[in-house]
């Protein structure tokens, strides 16, 4: 059976200039997505998607090349193909001023809506994204979530007919992720909709029926997720072992000459091979003996790191740990005690506490607005806190001298050098912040620009760095004074697969040579990575503990495995229904 | 549903969204309402360019009926507040440490010449730094000193022989009030500012926060964005520019002349200008610090500087003249001036209006052109 | 040092940060300079003169030879007078009644009528002024001519320090100091607003350095940007608008540096107060505003009320305008200076303890 095309898209060009710089966003893009299906659009920021998306609706000028939705050619007769789809930009396109029921009269009104239709649409909108209770509160005073629905309701004031939705999900907490799917496939069975969206979440790829895989402005690929999964097949395995360490053991194992791919994925090893052939452990004769093999069915993150490894061959990584010192020792290096911040009326923070042992890689957990960066921003000294006690190392850093503050390395949540200034000033400023001396000082650059490899970028503003580079010259530069505590705030957040894989290889490398790190996140899947983590939500504790013990408190029959973004789904509903205990 | 009706439909939507951010976004009542209260209080009583209680060291080397005649003169004059010297050398070190700001200066001859139908001389000297103030003391100095001379004269039984007496009239303000022409000028440049930075402001919000790339998806046209955005900010420029008018109506006591329909005849057309220029500064600045910036050196300066508010157009260098031509605010200057002190004088209405149509055309029809349903 | 230096390249390596530094105050010296003047030339002028006899011809060809008014107009009508000077095709009308060379000749005297748009009161008050000294010099020169006695006394009339008392010396000096003034505190306020918006002052506030350090670092571009030019604009003073340079230029100086440390201190307070740099500019515009208004840059600070007087004396601008005026008019060296430096001094110390103080505790 043909399915006919909603959206075809033909040798699509699109450069951006600014200044001196020409950038490549989209090169010779050909593509066609078939109606009544979920097409997923997928790629690491920076990949193009945007500029994709807002050349099908219509906001962009291609260099070349031609986009038709319904057959109707979207740059020759814009009006046209703009009444016949409706889209929803990335942060959601709301106006935070105005109450629920007022964006959606807005939208209403410029779509045309009568007012006898309007009534039914709505009650049938606001039943599907529970935001019927919530009508008359602001958009701005809305939750990430709910702000999420709420976008996503406006642009359905009006049946359309392709629907382009613009990281629906980005930092938007796992529940509400999935509620969002769960709509979006409704819509889909219900009232035939097409809808294009995009996410660099990779794990939302299985849920699409179409996926089309973007990278550096490339289509890299499309089909359904399996297609894509499929060629894998026998190159997936798990692989666990009593006696090692998960991060002793992933790095040995990333150093076996058959492994294209190591991460850690729950308690075990996640192995992807460069052939169908089960990874050869005897060649790590001394450790790896009680180490356990079993096959898995490969994800389509394989597939994807499968085919950026091909691209990017020979760059491999050299991380070692410097010292292999003893690490987890039992003195406490972060203590904080029933702390609370307060923002005018609301509480950002509500009486939480945890302590973090020497040595340890610590996580803070949750999705956007859970009081993680307030937390995390207490804890350098950045934000004094409201009520409660916090100490790092033995000092309230808030009032701290500078030799405890030296101490520490920080790396915030956005890139935060400075922009106009290239990498080899932007190194030399902050040795010179550190205090370094002048020998000490050339000796810890050089270190910095042979670690992480960015000599060919020396003189490069960093503000024109790839996304990758910044990340690792915003480490550089945490790292340039050897501190024994490192603050990472959302380190990860729209990286490629492989920068994040580069990027916790450096951090388990830190952990294992003893430094002590704190680090919080939104990807459910790097909590992993830490020895132990708190989840948080709505600025509360939900959970704490290691991986390990959280997930073990979610295994039931249905679940036998459960997943770290199950535990943290579990957690948020377990709440919820305690929540409303109390309440009724 | 017919086109004109969903038309309709859109635009009210606009309208009513716009209308609700303004009611619920402080700084925009903030910049309508807030900051013409605030400029026009400096402004009223911070700056005034009439010379009071100018200080003045009076020299009388040697005192007597004829010296104290003159003195009690400067003593009896509101615009002098007067300190006695005796010698001119503490006088002058007065004046150069800006203790005085003019120094009257009798010598010791001064009673036998004027008792002798001699040409008695009076040394004034004023502080000449600031060349302004310089002039009107002067002005005031001269003023004492011919009341004094008639009044002498008839005292001493013969008329006095000044063979041209100049007779001034000045018309529109014959008390020479200042704020009578400063006020009127600064509500032309209020205005210029709410109407150009809150637009140009408000338009580069939404491009900040991406609603604007939402909008433009809709089937909204481009001169319906601009309507939806104008109507409620003229609304409330307007607002802006009646609590300017009663403030200098009620607060200082600035005359209006003309007609009360004139006035906001003309204010509404050069709040169009502004919001004209508003918009099309916003069709290059998509943040809004770039916004305000553009508004601030595209708009405020020239109109404080260009206008004819303080300083004389007619008298600035010929090519910064042709300049002012371009400045809108030129011409509802002096339409403002004209209605509030002079009245309903049509020929310059006419003329200074038929001006700012011209340019309120251009600056929309430029804003409209420049304006595109894309992001690039 | 280190911070110093990197903050100056932040600042000159942005390009639409150097152009609002180069721009604007380029442009502001030039229609301060040429366009802000009271003085009136050219100003349009009506004769009426009803009177054909020698005098009255003299006069008003003494008034329309001045440079400061030219001939519009002669005009025959009563009627025409109010046409003319509403819709402002000329200033003033000078009516010279039928009698005028009659009366004149027999004495004791006879009138001048002039008609004065008074919509701007202050050039009303400029052009009564200017009349005023053309009607006594033709009256001391006719009544030499005539035989007559002089009056009986007679006022010699010299402005100190600006004899010509020409606006633009006025002016100029006082341009050096609003557009130091400017540049200073918009350097200022947007640095620490700028790197707060761009995440970085966290991480600065995360390294050991002090809040004196941060405070010396973030100061250097300011001072040294204010200072460049501050003397960029005194050359142009000195050279290409001609104001004579009469005092000592070192202090001129000593005056220049305290001004700009008071002004990078409020530059730095803003900032430090302002999460964004929107904030930082806004509120860098709301102390502008009144600080030039009230500073006495156009309009003498005695005329103002009281209370308002009190406020200048919170404004740098205040005393930094009279140093540089008497420096350049007066000749005023720095003993003289003295009164109007520790004022400023102490405004620097107090704002620039305050910001350093804000670094750290303005955070939410």
């Amino acid at each position: 059976m043909v399915v006919p095309a909603v959206l075809t898209i033909t040798g699509l060009c699109k450069t951006f200039v600014s200044g001196k710089h020409t950038l490549q966003a989209l090169q010779d893009i050909n593509l066609q997505i078939q109606a009544g299906r979920i097409s997923g659009l997928i790629g690491p920021d920076g990949a193009g998607k945007t500029s994709l998306m807002r050349l099908v609706a219509g906001l962009l000028q291609p260099d070349n090349g031609e986009i038709q939705v319904q057959g109707i050619d979207v740059f020759k007769s814009p009006l046209q193909s703009q009444s016949v789809l409706s889209y929803m930009p990335q942060r959601f396109g709301l106006y935070e001023d105005l109450t629920v029921q007022e964006n959606l009269d807005l939208y209403a009104d410029l779509q045309g809506v009568d007012q006898q239709q309007r009534q039914q649409r709505y009650t049938e909108l606001m039943h599907m994204t529970a935001l019927a209770p919530f009508t008359h509160r602001l958009a701005g005073r809305l939750s990430g979530g709910m702000k999420q629905k709420l976008g996503l309701a406006c642009t359905l004031v009006r049946t359309p007919q392709l629907l382009l939705l613009d990281e629906p999900t980005a930092g938007v907490d796992p529940v509400s992720r999935r509620e969002l799917w769960s709509i979006i496939e409704r819509l889909v069975k219900e009232e035939g909709l097409s809808v294009l969206l995009s996410t660099a979440y990779l794990n939302e790829a299985e849920s699409c029926d179409d996926v089309i895989l973007l990278h550096e402005g490339c289509v890299m690929g499309q089909g359904t997720p399996l297609s894509f999964s499929q060629p894998m097949q026998g190159r997936s395995f798990h692989i666990s072992s009593d006696t090692l360490g998960k991060r002793q053991l992933q790095h040995r194992i990333s150093k076996l000459s058959g492994v294209l791919d190591a991460i850690i994925e729950d308690e075990q090893v996640r192995v992807v091979t460069h052939t169908r052939q089960v990874p050869d452990l005897n060649e790590d004769l001394a450790h790896l003996a009680d180490a356990r093999v079993e096959a898995c069915s490969p994800t389509f993150e394989d597939a994807f790191v499968a085919m950026l490894k091909k691209q990017h061959q020979g760059m491999s990584l050299n991380i070692e740990p410097t010292t292999s010192q003893s690490n987890l020792s039992d003195d406490t290096l972060i203590e904080v005690r029933h702390i609370k911040k307060r923002f005018g009326a609301f509480y950002a923070v509500k009486d939480i506490s945890f302590s973090v042992k020497r040595g340890e890689v610590f996580g803070l957990l949750g999705a956007n607005g859970a009081g993680k960066s307030t937390t995390f921003r207490m804890l350098c000294g950045l934000l004094p806190v409201s009520s409660g006690e916090l100490m790092v190392a033995g000092h309230d850093l808030r009032h701290a001298s500078a030799s405890a503050r030296s101490r520490l390395g920080y790396m915030a949540q956005r890139f935060s050098l400075y922009v106009n200034l290239s990498v080899m000033e932007n190194l030399n400023f902050f040795a010179s912040a550190y205090g370094l001396r002048r020998a000490q000082r050339t000796q810890r650059i050089a270190w910095a620009m042979e670690v992480f490899e960015l000599g060919n970028y020396a003189n490069t503003s960093s503000g024109d760095l790839p996304l990758g580079f910044k990340q690792r010259l915003a480490m550089a530069a945490a790292l340039l004074h050897e501190p024994d505590i490192l603050f990472l705030d959302e380190p990860t957040s729209g990286v490629d697969p492989l920068a994040r894989r580069e990027f916790w290889e450096r951090i388990n490398a830190l952990a294992e040579s003893g430094v002590t790190v704190l680090v919080t996140t939104h990807f459910m899947d790097e909590a992993n990575y830490c020895d132990r983590l708190v989840i948080m939500a709505d600025g509360e504790v939900l959970a704490q503990g290691t991986p390990a013990e959280m997930k073990a408190r979610f295994r039931s029959d249905e679940l036998p495995t459960p997943t770290m973004e199950d535990a943290f789904i579990g957690l948020i509903e377990h709440r919820q229904t305690s929540m409303t205990e109390v309440t009724v | 549903m017919s086109p004109f009706a969903k038309r309709f439909m859109r635009l009210r939507g606009l309208i009513r969204k716009e209308s609700l951010q303004i009611l619920r976004d402080p700084s925009s009542i903030a910049i309508a309402f807030v900051m013409p209260v605030v400029l026009l209080l400096l402004f009223g009583y911070g700056v005034s360019l009439d010379a009071k209680d100018i200080r003045l060291a009076l020299v009388v080397e040697q005192p007597d009926a004829q010296t104290s005649s003159l003195t009690s003169a400067f003593h009896h004059s509101t615009y002098f507040k007067s300190i006695t010297f005796h010698t001119i050398q503490p006088a002058e070190r007065a004046l150069v440490t800006h203790v005085v700001d003019g120094i009257v200066w009798l010598r010791s001859d001064f009673s036998a010449r004027l008792l002798n139908h001699g040409d008695a001389p009076i040394g004034v000297f004023v502080n000449g730094v600031d060349a302004n103030q310089a002039r009107i003391t002067q002005g005031y100095i001269q003023g004492v000193w011919q009341t004094w001379l008639q009044a002498y004269a008839r005292q001493q039984g013969h008329d006095l022989a000044i063979p041209v007496r100049l007779e001034p009239r000045i018309w529109f303000n014959a008390a020479v009030r200042s704020t009578d022409f400063l006020v009127p000028g600064l509500i032309a440049l209020i205005m210029t500012l709410t109407g150009a930075m809150l637009t140009s402001m408000v338009v580069a919000r939404e491009w900040e926060r991406g609603t604007m790339e939402a909008l433009m998806v809709t089937p909204i046209r481009i001169w319906e964005i601009t309507v939806g955005k104008l109507l409620p900010y003229f609304i409330l420029g307007m607002g802006g520019m009646l609590l300017s008018v009663a403030m200098a109506l009620w607060l200082f006591n600035v005359p209006l002349r003309g007609s009360f329909l004139v006035l906001s005849l003309a204010s509404a057309l050069y709040m169009m200008v502004a919001l004209g220029m508003g918009l099309l500064i916003s069709t290059v600045a998509r943040s809004q610090f770039v916004a305000g910036q553009i508004a601030l050196v595209a708009t405020f300066l020239p109109a404080f500087i260009l206008s004819g508010f303080i300083f004389e157009i007619s008298s600035m260098p010929a090519p910064v003249q042709v300049m002012t031509h371009l400045i809108p605010a030129r011409y509802f200057v002096a339409i403002l001036q004209t209605v509030f002190m002079a009245g309903d004088i049509w020929p310059v209405l006419l003329t200074n209006a038929a001006a700012l149509l011209v340019m309120m055309v251009i600056f929309l029809g430029l804003a409209r052109h420049k304006t595109r349903k894309r992001l690039d | 040092m280190a911070l110093a230096i990197k903050e100056l390249l932040a600042v000159l390596k942005d390009k639409k940060g150097r152009i609002v530094l180069i721009m604007p105050p380029i442009l502001q010296l030039f229609l301060f300079g040429y366009a802000a003047s009271f003085d009136l030339n050219d100003i349009p002028v009506a004769v009426y003169n009803q009177d054909q006899g020698a005098d009255s011809r003299e006069l008003v060809a003494r008034v329309i030879g001045s440079p400061h008014f030219h001939l519009y107009a002669d005009i025959d009508h009563e009627q025409q007078i109010s046409s003319l000077i509403n819709n402002k095709n000329v200033l003033i009308v000078l009516h010279l009644g039928p009698n005028f060379s009659a009366n004149l000749a027999k004495g004791p005297g006879t009138s001048a009528q002039v008609i004065i748009d008074g919509r701007n009161s202050n050039t009303a008050l400029l052009v009564q002024g200017y009349l005023s000294t053309i009607v006594s010099d033709f009256n001391v020169d006719w009544a030499k001519r005539n035989g007559k006695p002089p009056p009986l006394a007679s006022l010699k009339l010299r402005a100190w320090f600006n004899s010509n008392m020409v606006s633009r010396w006025f002016i100029v000096p006082g341009i050096v100091g609003l557009l130091t003034f400017i540049i200073t505190t918009i350097v200022t306020s947007l640095s620490v607003a700028r790197e707060r918006e761009a995440g970085t002052f966290d991480q600065l506030l995360v390294t050991p350095m002090r809040p004196v350090e941060i405070l010396i670092g973030k100061s250097f571009p300011g001072v040294l940007i204010g200072s460049l030019e501050g003397s960029f604009i005194l050359l142009m003073a000195i050279y290409w608008f001609d104001i004579p340079l009469r005092g000592s230029l070192g202090a001129l100086y000593i005056g220049m540096f305290l001004f700009i440390l008071s002004a990078v201190g409020i530059g730095l307070m803003i900032s430090s107060l302002a999460v964004t740099q929107q904030q930082g500019m806004l509120g860098a515009f709301l102390f502008m505003v009144p600080a030039v208004i009230l500073s006495g840059f156009a309009t003498p600070i005695a005329n103002m009320p009281q209370v308002v007087q009190w406020l200048t004396y919170a404004d740098p601008l205040r005393y930094f305008l009279i140093i540089l005026r008497g420096v350049f008019l007066e000749g005023d060296n720095s003993s003289i200076l003295m009164h109007y430096y520790w004022p400023m001094a102490v405004i620097a110390i107090v704002t620039l303890s305050l910001a350093a103080w804000l670094f750290r505790h303005r955070m939410n």
